[in-house]
């Protein structure tokens, strides 16, 4: 018996024998990554990080020594200021409700495609869909301002003919946010929506079958066959644009530049105003809050939908 | 009517949603100012008009723009083919110490916000004289992780023999490289360099920052800088926006079929 067990190692060692290491070349190969890497992104993130205890401000960029050390004060600072804790506050409205939209709609598109209708139909549908999400998203957001614009728009004046006085959009307070939600949506759910058909097109037809001789009706189907065999791509997309939409910003820069009232600033904003002001140390502190909340939420994602 | 037909129904009114803001919008550009202000609105242009296109490019630096973006987007493009590549081969084909922790700080960089490392980048950039150049918005983004992803992925499917058989005939790993691999890789590199330009081209945040002068701004910085300045001039400032989309656009058109399967591998990697 062990002599059985050690020959088929034998054998297998001389089947397979280790792959040859080409450490040396393949650094070489590499390299380009790694120098990016190192110079652009880890070294950022530590000098980010360091720079978070300390009071720098953009006029000390050539005079990197004159600044000092604060400890934890611009950490301490965040949690006091308004501004700050309503950017948090519009960031956390902004994935909890924009993140279901874009998958409801792009999972609802992805099902009406994938329901047996015509093939060049259904490419049609596919491309236009999926066109927002390829476009610029400042030629967007001016599109949008105009098309929402309370006299010019035709969004109020489609409103007026109906009889209904449309508000000011983005300059309302309440109304702001969820347009640039709204717009959010329309413009991403065609990314989600194609990688939700190319996961339902791998579903086996055997399934539905085997679920349909077993008596179960259209939506037991969907429930019980589609959205498990989804379980990854909705994973993927789920941690994809949460990710994404933690840091959005651009929306509401070209929208309503964080406006009116700071209703529509999001973290992102808030950290590239402190920016523009100059205030390095203060805004490195809030990047940093930002990188952990995003990097606790992918993990906290990827632990939550792990296989049972 | 049958459930099909409700199915078609649905899906047409939501590409009718979809499309209104595009559609609109490009018909209004070709509009005058008053018309566009006309209540009720007209759909089609009473009176075709070029005067917003004219006035944008008289009053802003678009054309400028225009070849800064192209010029950014190609270079990006260019190296993010290269580089990716190369990367991608040493993940799939060269086994070497460090590969798996390296692998694991690809998967990091995707997850940095461009927001946090944004500062500190900056200053690099200012350290190395790189502000206000195309090197300095470029640079940053010359190999991404999505990039080494999709092309690990593609050149770990090319049969191990075949790099195997030209190593046994002496050739050097670049030569492979240059040679064997990359030749199999077009469908993958026609993904990637549509994928780069278009991520590129929409790009607004970094090159933001790193260009101050007017002559070194990308499209959407210049129309988002406009657009500050110009709020409610709607005719000048669509048109701009349809200067910047549109060309996305048209290229879509024609290569839809690699930005689809781009989008595909992304979910599926």
């Amino acid at each position: 018996m062990v002599a059985t067990v050690e020959a088929r190692a034998a054998r297998a060692a001389v089947a397979t024998p280790r792959p040859l290491r080409r450490t040396g070349i393949a650094w070489v190969f590499v390299a380009p990554f790694v120098v990016v890497f190192a110079v652009f992104w880890a070294g950022p993130l530590l000098v980010g990080l360091g720079m978070s205890f300390t009071d720098m401000r953009s006029t000390d960029v050539r005079n990197p020594l004159g600044v000092d050390l604060v400890g934890l004060r611009n950490y301490l600072r965040l949690f006091d200021d308004e501004l700050m804790r309503k950017a948090a506050f519009n960031t956390l409205v902004f994935v909890v409700t924009t993140l279901p939209l874009t998958l409801g709609l792009g999972l609802a598109a992805a099902v009406a495609l994938n329901s047996g209708i015509a093939r060049l139909p259904a490419a049609f549908f596919r491309l236009g869909y999926y066109l927002p999400y390829i476009t610029s998203i400042i030629g967007i957001a001016v599109a949008w301002r105009f098309l929402l614009d309370p006299e010019a728009g035709p969004v109020n004046q489609l409103l007026a003919a109906v009889g209904v006085d449309g508000p000011s959009w983005l300059a309302d307070e309440t109304l702001a946010l969820p347009v640039i939600i709204v717009m959010t949506a329309w413009r991403s759910f065609g990314f989600d929506m194609v990688i939700f058909l190319a996961a339902l097109q791998g579903i086996p037809k055997e399934l539905y079958e085997a679920a349909e001789v077993d008596g179960a009706g259209r939506w037991e189907r969907f429930r019980w066959v589609t959205l498990p065999m989804l379980r990854p791509a909705l994973l993927f997309c789920t941690v994809y644009s949460s990710i994404g939409f933690t840091q959005f910003m651009e929306e509401p820069l070209v929208m309503t530049k964080g406006g009116p009232a700071g209703a529509t600033t999001s973290a992102s904003l808030a950290i590239y105003n402190q920016f523009g002001s100059g205030n390095f140390g203060y805004a490195g502190a809030a990047a940093t809050v930002l990188f952990t909340v995003i990097a606790a939420l992918a993990f906290l994602q990827f632990r939550l939908a792990r296989p049972r | 009517m049958t459930r099909r037909m409700w199915t078609y129904a649905g899906l047409a009114a939501g590409l009718v949603l979809v499309a209104f803001p595009f559609g609109w919008t490009l018909l209004a550009s070709f509009k005058p100012e008053s018309e566009i202000r006309r209540d009720p609105p007209t759909f089609l242009p009473d009176q075709w008009t070029f005067a917003n296109y004219a006035g944008l490019f008289e009053r802003t630096q678009m054309d400028q723009a225009f070849f800064n973006s192209t010029v950014v987007a190609l270079a990006a493009v260019a190296g993010n083919l290269l580089f990716c590549s190369m990367v991608g081969y040493a993940f799939a084909k060269l086994p070497f110490r460090g590969r798996n922790v390296l692998f694991g700080l690809v998967l990091v960089q995707l997850m940095v916000p461009a927001i946090v490392v944004m500062i500190p980048q900056f200053v690099l950039i200012a350290s190395f004289g790189l502000v206000n150049t195309f090197l300095g918005i470029i640079l940053p983004t010359i190999v991404t992780p999505l990039g080494i992803f999709l092309m690990r992925q593609f050149i770990a499917d090319i049969p191990d023999e075949l790099v195997h058989a030209a190593r046994v005939d002496g050739a050097r790993e670049f030569r492979i490289f240059f040679q064997i691999v990359l030749p199999l890789c077009k469908p993958a590199l026609a993904t990637l360099g549509l994928i780069t330009f278009f991520t590129s081209w929409n790009g607004f945040i970094w090159p933001a920052v790193v260009a101050q002068s007017e002559d070194m701004y990308t499209l959407p910085v210049a129309l988002a800088i406009f657009s500050n300045a110009q709020a409610t001039q709607y005719g000048l400032l669509i048109a701009g926006a349809v200067v910047v989309v549109l060309p996305i656009l048209v290229i879509f058109l024609f290569l839809q079929r690699y930005f689809v399967q781009g989008t595909t591998f992304t979910g599926l990697k």
